[in-house]
């Protein structure tokens, strides 16, 4: 193969080749090196800055070590955003995956006005966040909550209920959550209805023809087929709840007492409202190993999940 | 079991769907139905609690807009946006086309690990990343300019778009190039005069998604810009709206409620062609 001859017979073929590589690289290399400069760069000086003195206000910065950490660590508003970031992200995905797969197989039927129903359904994700989560805020509002006046009208709560959604701690964790679940349940739903669509109609009508009942079905062939799909689903929500900040910032501040704290949002108040940068980005750096943890896990199973 | 055909059966099957779309479309459409309430809303009304807040007790009025577009920036920040959005847009298209391209077609083995690099750039979020930039804005003297936006946001979308547009043109049969290069074009003559133009529904996907990232982004902005006539719709409205603590929730609804109906239908024609992308790129 390395033979002289062989090498005369392929020289055409091969300068073809390496041109076809070199116009390959040349097309990469803007978005790579873009990436590289906005996305690398910041990321090392995260890193830098979190084991300096980098505060909003001073040009110099010092080399301090992990003394940043350490101070972290002592801090029990971290531990609890730490807490509080893991349960607002397993319970809302939880919440997503199990609904979005009712809503997906619901709608992967035919039915009358079907468009507008999906249109509907795709509200909460394509309107810019930050604006829908003000929505919320007023259906939250402490005296005008429509959610309250309802449930009053008919007769849930009585004349002395009203409770403050965003006021009172453990309701303000469940209501962020479920402006969370609001916002990625339409993005779920058409990627696991993509999913179900992708399965061939043979597989559906053997298994009509075996008289296999619809839970069995259901457990058995349709969801174990949509499994890849559904991870990555899981995956997209899991890295967009854990790291988000909106939902939060807009709705609660991360409070009554720090109780709806997230890392996203408490990296935030610390490093760029409290200045304290290399605080700030020590804190965020500890979002980091846990999404890659998170795709890791995800993609291997999808992977091992597409294979058997 | 093949009694499941009956009229009653599939009745109360068909009932049930109907219970559950119902309940889905409430859940995920009332928001924007208040709005839409409150924006029409006379403030007096608004305020009385003694009245049915579903109903338009006073005579549904115009003076919510009216103060949304004259009494507020919103109309500045509305351009602001679009500004951004168009300048982000055509970085993204110059950097994430010819990217898509080479992963797909002209890089092998390397070109798929680089794939899957860009794919983790997802991990580092901007609420990792807004730390850093506040400083390397300041450092260019961006602060408070919507160049700071401009220069920041491609570094997610071209991520995002170059992985969408690497899905769209791997399901371009290879023979429409190599038919073309045979009637003698170059690599990429066959790729700028024929794959591009073939690709066009999947570029104006990227388009609209490029956008709409523009349109939801929140951190950046937040972090970057402090000056009210500077910001982006997404960071303005929830920011600058909210006087103190009286909030004018007629406008506020209204400013959100323009924003959100437009891209609302637009993103709703490329949402298959969306997942489509997305999903290829994900599992191949």
């Amino acid at each position: 193969m390395i033979a002289g001859a062989d090498a005369a017979r392929t020289r055409g073929l091969r300068r073809f080749i390496d041109n076809e590589r070199w116009l390959g690289r040349l097309l990469l290399a803007p978005a790579v090196i873009y990436i590289v400069a906005l996305v690398g760069f910041p990321f090392l000086l995260a890193i830098y800055y979190s084991l300096s003195d980098a505060t909003v206000g001073s040009r110099t910065l010092h080399f301090v070590g992990l003394r940043n950490y350490g101070q972290i660590m002592d801090n029990p508003t971290f531990w609890e955003s730490l807490r509080n970031a893991i349960v607002f992200t397993l319970v809302s995905q939880v919440l997503v995956v199990v609904l979005a797969k009712i809503l997906a197989l619901a709608l992967n039927r035919n039915f009358r006005g079907k468009w507008l129903v999906r249109f509907l359904i795709l509200l909460p994700w394509v309107a810019p966040i930050s604006l829908g989560v003000i929505g919320w805020l007023w259906i939250f509002d402490p005296v005008y909550s429509i959610i309250n006046w309802g449930l009053r009208a008919i007769g849930v709560f009585g004349p002395n209920t009203w409770p403050i959604w965003l006021g009172q701690p453990n309701l303000a964790m469940a209501s962020v959550i479920m402006v969370d679940v609001w916002r990625l349940l339409p993005l779920a739903t058409v990627i696991i209805l993509a999913g179900l669509s992708s399965i061939p109609q043979d597989i559906h009508d053997a298994a009509a023809v075996d008289g296999v009942g619809f839970w069995r079905h259901l457990f058995r062939i349709t969801i174990p087929l949509v499994m890849p799909i559904m991870l990555v689903a899981l995956l997209f929500g899991v890295v967009f709840t854990f790291t988000d900040m909106i939902v939060i910032f807009v709705l609660t501040r991360g409070g009554p007492y720090d109780t709806t704290q997230v890392l996203a949002s408490y990296a935030f108040f610390t490093g760029i409202q409290g200045g304290n940068l290399a605080d700030g980005a020590a804190i965020s750096l500890f979002l980091f190993p846990v999404l890659v943890g998170v795709a890791v896990l995800f993609l291997t199973m999808a992977r091992r999940a597409e294979v058997t | 079991m093949e009694m499941a055909s009956t009229p009653l059966r599939r009745w109360i099957s068909r009932g049930g769907h109907f219970v559950i779309v119902a309940a889905f479309v409430t859940f995920c459409a009332f928001p924007f139905y208040w709005m839409l309430i409150t924006t029409f809303k006379d403030t007096h009304d608004l305020i009385n609690t003694a009245n049915n807040p579903l109903l338009f007790n006073n005579p549904p009025t115009l003076e919510n807009l009216r103060v949304l577009f004259l009494d507020t920036q919103f109309g500045r920040w509305l351009v602001n946006t679009l500004v951004v959005g168009l300048a982000v847009v055509a970085i993204t298209l110059a950097l994430a086309v010819p990217a898509g391209y080479s992963l797909a077609r002209l890089a092998g083995r390397w070109g798929q690990q680089l794939a899957i690099g860009i794919f983790l750039t997802y991990l580092i979020p901007p609420t990792i990343l807004f730390i850093p930039f506040s400083r390397i804005i300041g450092a260019f003297g961006l602060q408070d300019s919507l160049w700071s936006l401009v220069l920041v946001y491609p570094s997610f979308t071209v991520p995002f778009c170059t992985w969408l547009l690497m899905g769209f043109f791997k399901t371009i049969p290879k023979d429409v190039e190599e038919a073309a290069m045979i009637d003698g074009l170059s690599r990429f003559g066959a790729f700028f005069k024929v794959v591009v133009p073939i690709s066009m529904p999947g570029i104006l996907t990227v388009v609209i998604f490029a956008f709409t990232l523009v349109m939801q982004e929140f951190v950046y902005a937040l972090t970057f810009i402090t000056s009210s006539s500077q910001y982006t719709v997404s960071v303005g409205v929830p920011t600058f709206l909210v006087r103190g603590d009286v909030y004018f929730w007629g406008s506020l609804m209204g400013a959100c409620l323009i924003v959100s109906i437009p891209i609302a239908v637009i993103y709703n024609f490329f949402v298959d062609r969306f997942v489509a992308g997305f999903t290829v790129g994900a599992i191949k």
